[in-house]
């Protein structure tokens, strides 16, 4: 039994004010036992109890996804020890261009988005394609808690826990081919749900479609999230399978997934259509290279208010240089931004 | 007439006055309020630079918008306040330079000089700020008197800065041009209209 359907949460309920305040609060009780179980004590099962505040909406996920969720342990080696953006803020500030271009448009308006039951298509060069159900995908895989800092290529950044699975556990699955040098992802359609994608207005050709490289795709960092702050993922924050890649702007982790493609040439990406000389193939989090619009040496750690505006310099591959310079080895990364 | 009011013509005029020079301080009086109770959200910064500029535009298109309502609609009693948004174009312009420079790069001037050099966005925005500038310290009654005929050259250049703003605005356009799309349709109204009786006389 759900405890609580997002179906049945109205958008009036999403942003009281007050909530807002107690925010402090909540903060620190969750902190707390995230304390705990980084002393090295036995992870049980509720070690990563994030206390979520009563009075906002709660996204325990489909039944079949609970378990797993709940036996999610925190990946310490890989995970910054930045205190975590208040979970308010992470559930109402971000793009999530299907809803709506505005900042709180995700949260305002993907309440009814269904999320379950879902299919993954798996296509292109690889030994197993299909039509898979995302809890056949999400079966054999044991679910971590990382706490990654995400920066948005519009130089605003947070720190969020998220609970996923490598990407390359998933990959190694399914077999891609020799001749899979990239993989391809895509974002649902369905304008009934999505109301952007009916805009006359929008910029974006959907689908959404981003891509990695191979090497990208396997490494370590790179994470299929279906979950945050140790439940599933709202559907404004792109449930119920999403990309995390933490060393790139934050338009490369592609939101609720419905296809992913093994390719052998460099997949087009949506920005990267859209502008070619704002956002590149690769999009590495880069402070030497500004967006030609605005700079990217420094950003804002959000939540900030105007007495603390929170700006700190942004760190080359977002502060995950050692995890992942090595792979552009001799690339000119002010050419292959 | 949408302000008469049933009071003697000086009264009504009074009124009219009061209400239109403190109607426009209303967006800055929402923003100390929702800032005092901690409520601009989660990145506040950003929201305080975009609430300024967007009431900097606004008042800059009502500024032009003031002299076809005169001529089209009648009311006369509009010209009277051209000057007055006009300033509150420039007063809210210079809140959204100084919230910028506040908020968005903490006053570090490397930042500040790549900002004004590097990106052509700044860069019309400063200069739309800039012709702003001299226009408003012209604005008083004395200097009307001192500059003359040259007072209304020096303020024809609304015209060139409304245009450099639309493009500050449309560079910035990035999953969605709506907003866009209806700023530069009221101002290709405005400038039309210009157009339209110069082209008649
Ligand atoms: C030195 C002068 C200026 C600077 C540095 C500046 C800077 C900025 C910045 C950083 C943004 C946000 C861009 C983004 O979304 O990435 C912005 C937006 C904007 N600016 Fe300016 N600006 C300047 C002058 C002006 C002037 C003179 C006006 C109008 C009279 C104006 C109107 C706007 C508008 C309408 C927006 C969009 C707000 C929104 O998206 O809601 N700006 N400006």
């Amino acid at each position: 039994m759900l405890i609580k359907k997002p179906d049945s949460i109205k958008s009036s309920q999403i942003t009281p004010e007050s909530i807002y305040r107690n925010r402090r609060q909540f903060m620190k009780a969750g902190l707390g036992l995230a304390a705990v179980s980084s002393l090295g004590l036995p992870s049980i099962a509720q070690a990563l109890e994030y206390d979520i505040p009563t009075d906002l909406p709660q996204y325990p996920g489909p039944e079949w996804m609970r378990a797993q969720l709940t036996a999610a342990v925190r990946n310490e080696a890989l995970s910054t020890t930045e205190e975590p953006a208040p979970y308010y803020n992470a559930i109402t500030h971000n793009n999530f261009y299907e809803f709506g271009t505005d900042k709180r448009d995700p949260v305002r308006k993907a309440q009814n988005f269904k999320t379950d039951p879902w299919t993954v298509e798996i296509a292109g060069e690889v030994a197993k394609p299909g039509n898979y159900n995302l809890e056949d995908i999400l079966k054999p895989h044991t679910l971590e808690d990382r706490v990654y800092r995400l920066r948005c290529v519009e130089a605003w950044s947070m720190v969020i826990p998220w609970l996923g699975f490598p990407l390359a556990d998933l990959i190694k699955r399914f077999e891609p081919t020799s001749k899979a040098k990239f993989v391809r992802f895509e974002t649902l359609v369905d304008k009934d749900q999505m109301p952007e994608q009916d805009s006359i207005f929008s910029t974006i050709d959907w689908p959404y479609v981003e891509g990695l490289r191979m090497d990208e795709a396997m490494n370590p960092l790179t994470l299929m999230a279906v979950g945050v702050y140790g439940n599933a993922l709202p559907p404004q924050n792109g449930a119920p399978l999403r990309l995390v890649v933490p060393w790139k702007y934050g338009f490369k982790s592609i939101k609720s997934i419905v296809k992913i493609e093994f390719v052998e040439e460099m997949p087009a990406s949506s920005w990267n259509i859209i502008a070619p000389g704002e956002y590149g193939f690769f999009a590495n989090v880069n402070p030497e290279v500004g967006h030609p619009r605005w700079s990217q040496a420094t950003e804002r750690r959000l939540p900030s208010s105007l007495l603390s505006p929170n700006i700190v310099d942004t760190l080359p591959f977002n502060g995950y240089a050692e995890e992942v310079a090595q792979m552009y080895k001799g690339m000119d990364l002010k050419k292959w931004y | 007439m949408v302000l008469n009011l049933p009071f003697s013509p000086a009264i009504q005029a009074r009124l009219r006055w009061w209400l239109l020079f403190l109607l426009p301080l209303w967006p800055l009086a929402n923003l100390v309020g929702l800032g005092v109770s901690n409520d601009l959200g989660t990145d506040p910064a950003k929201f305080v630079v975009d609430e300024m500029g967007t009431w900097a535009i606004n008042f800059l298109w009502i500024t032009l918008a003031i002299t076809p309502a005169r001529q089209v609609l009648g009311w006369g009693w509009a010209l009277k306040f051209r000057r007055m948004m006009g300033l509150y174009a420039l007063f809210y312009g210079v809140l959204h330079l100084l919230a910028f420079c506040t908020f968005l790069i903490g006053w570090r001037s490397d930042l500040f000089f790549r900002e004004l050099t590097e990106r052509p966005y700044i860069i019309v925005g400063a200069l739309a700020l800039l012709i702003l500038i001299p226009m408003g310290i012209t604005s008083t009654k004395s200097m009307m008197r001192r500059l003359g005929k040259r007072w209304k050259t020096l303020h024809r250049w609304i015209y060139p800065a409304s245009l450099l703003v639309m493009l500050h605005f449309i560079w910035q356009i990035r999953a969605s041009f709506y907003e866009q799309l209806i700023y530069g349709l009221l101002l290709a109204v405005l400038l039309g209209y210009r157009l339209y009786l110069r082209y008649q006389r």
